[in-house]
């Protein structure tokens, strides 16, 4: 199996606390990685740290062997960033939105009408995003992510605001994902079950 | 799984300049806020100090300038604000297209949603100045290139501010000073040409500022953001 993420030596500082000193971990094709930890561990830290959103006081890490920090285009083609800030325009409808990541990243646009069928939300393309649910607009982040035509997913605290269903169908997604050769880390208190190969990393 | 190409550098300008040019359309109000600003400063002077014609041909490019510059800075603070609060910067930051590139699509945005409005208003405001007719082309030229050059440098002031909590203060500490030489060269510019002497020094001056802004502001901007996301 292809190793395509890799964490060596992590150290990470906020102010004057350390939330992780000498992390490592490697993600491969097919596999997901699920940090835990309590509130407050630096799960969301360690995610940020690895998008290349926070800089790192030690360490490295690297993407299909080569640096992030070298080389943040290569990287960021690849992988699409969900959080619990959605990064959507309120004021906007749901189609207008996605076709802006468009502009952004490679997106299979081909696929649109289909992902938003599966997700639900076919009916609400034409309503501003303000108006749709804090469940509803957390879907169509992960329209964002089907959409996008990438190897790695960075998920942050995915399970919040969904519904038992809306959180099988994550988990349904990552899956899927998986099988088709990508890769997941995901930050999440709660515990999770997969098909495919689920690795953890607790911080404490 | 790679069946998309990845979108062009174009691609990118034009999807980030689409977005926010629809979001200021969504939400008139922030756009007219400068604008009545600017309008409103502008006409109160001759209100204030009484309509003798010599005393506002006097004013006149000083008052419009200085609304103009005001205008300029009250819009700059919200250039990066809604992008913070909602996660999109996030987004900016981690996708494939180079950030200067979407930096400079907002800066452009923001100077078509305020600084265009101001230029385009000009006229009638230097005609309550009694300003001559061929003051009026040049009025207009100098605050084309004043606005843009604003633009960019508020872009960077936005940038380096949006983390914090007071921001608005320390922006206007960042950037009146180097926007005084736009100040000094645009209302003088047109003083001159009120005066009828020669006034292409003062609009080369602006000209090669706003040049230099375009090349390098995107680029400080960019890297601004990523500090301030952190």
């Amino acid at each position: 199996m292809t190793e395509l993420l890799r964490g060596s030596g992590l150290t990470l500082l906020r102010g004057d606390r350390c939330l992780f000193r000498g992390l490592d971990f490697a993600l491969h094709a097919r596999e997901a990685l699920q940090v835990k930890g309590p509130n407050g561990s630096g799960k969301t830290s360690l995610l940020r740290a690895v998008a290349g959103l926070l800089d790192l006081e030690e360490g490295q890490v690297t993407w299909r062997g080569q640096p992030t920090l070298g080389h943040r285009q290569a990287y960021c083609d690849e992988l699409v960033w969900f959080a619990h800030r959605l990064g959507f325009k309120a004021d906007l409808t749901l189609v207008d939105n996605l076709r802006f990541e468009a502009g952004l990243r490679r997106t299979r646009m081909d696929r649109f009408d289909e992902v938003l069928e599966r997700l639900g939300l076919g009916r609400l393309t034409r309503l501003p995003l303000r108006s749709l649910s804090a469940g509803q607009q957390r879907r169509v982040s992960l329209a964002r992510m089907l959409l996008a035509d990438a190897r790695l997913w960075l998920m942050d605290e995915p399970f919040t605001n969904l519904d038992a269903a809306g959180q099988a169908l994550v988990l349904e997604l990552i899956d899927a994902h998986l099988a088709e050769g990508g890769a997941c880390m995901l930050a999440s208190h709660q515990p999770i079950v997969l098909q495919g190969t689920l690795k953890s990393l607790v911080l404490q | 799984m790679s069946a998309a190409n990845r979108p062009t550098l174009v691609a990118g300008l034009v999807a980030i300049l689409r977005r926010d040019l629809l979001l200021a359309f969504k939400r008139p109000g922030d756009v007219l806020n400068p604008l009545f600003f600017f309008a409103i400063v502008s006409t109160l002077f001759p209100l204030a100090i009484g309509p003798a014609p010599e005393q506002l041909v006097a004013i006149g490019p000083g008052v419009v300038w200085v609304a103009a510059l005001l205008a300029m800075l009250i819009s700059m603070n919200g250039m990066f604000l809604g992008d913070f609060e909602d996660g999109s910067l996030d987004q900016l930051i981690l996708s494939p297209q180079p950030l200067p590139l979407l930096a400079l699509g907002k800066t452009i945005t923001h100077w078509l949603v305020s600084g265009l409005p101001l230029v385009l208003v000009s006229p009638l405001i230097a005609v309550t100045y009694q300003m001559p007719f061929d003051t009026i082309g040049v009025m207009m030229a100098t605050l084309s290139l004043g606005t843009i050059s604003l633009s960019l440098l508020g872009s960077v002031g936005a940038a380096l501010t949006v983390g914090l909590n007071r921001g608005s203060a320390l922006l206007s500490l960042l950037v009146l000073p180097l926007a005084m030489p736009i100040l000094i060269f645009g209302a003088r510019t047109v003083a001159l040409a009120a005066s009828n002497d020669v006034v292409s020094a003062g609009i080369y001056f602006l000209a090669a500022y706003c040049v230099l802004g375009l090349s390098l502001a995107p680029f400080a901007t960019a890297a601004a953001l990523r500090i301030s996301n952190e």
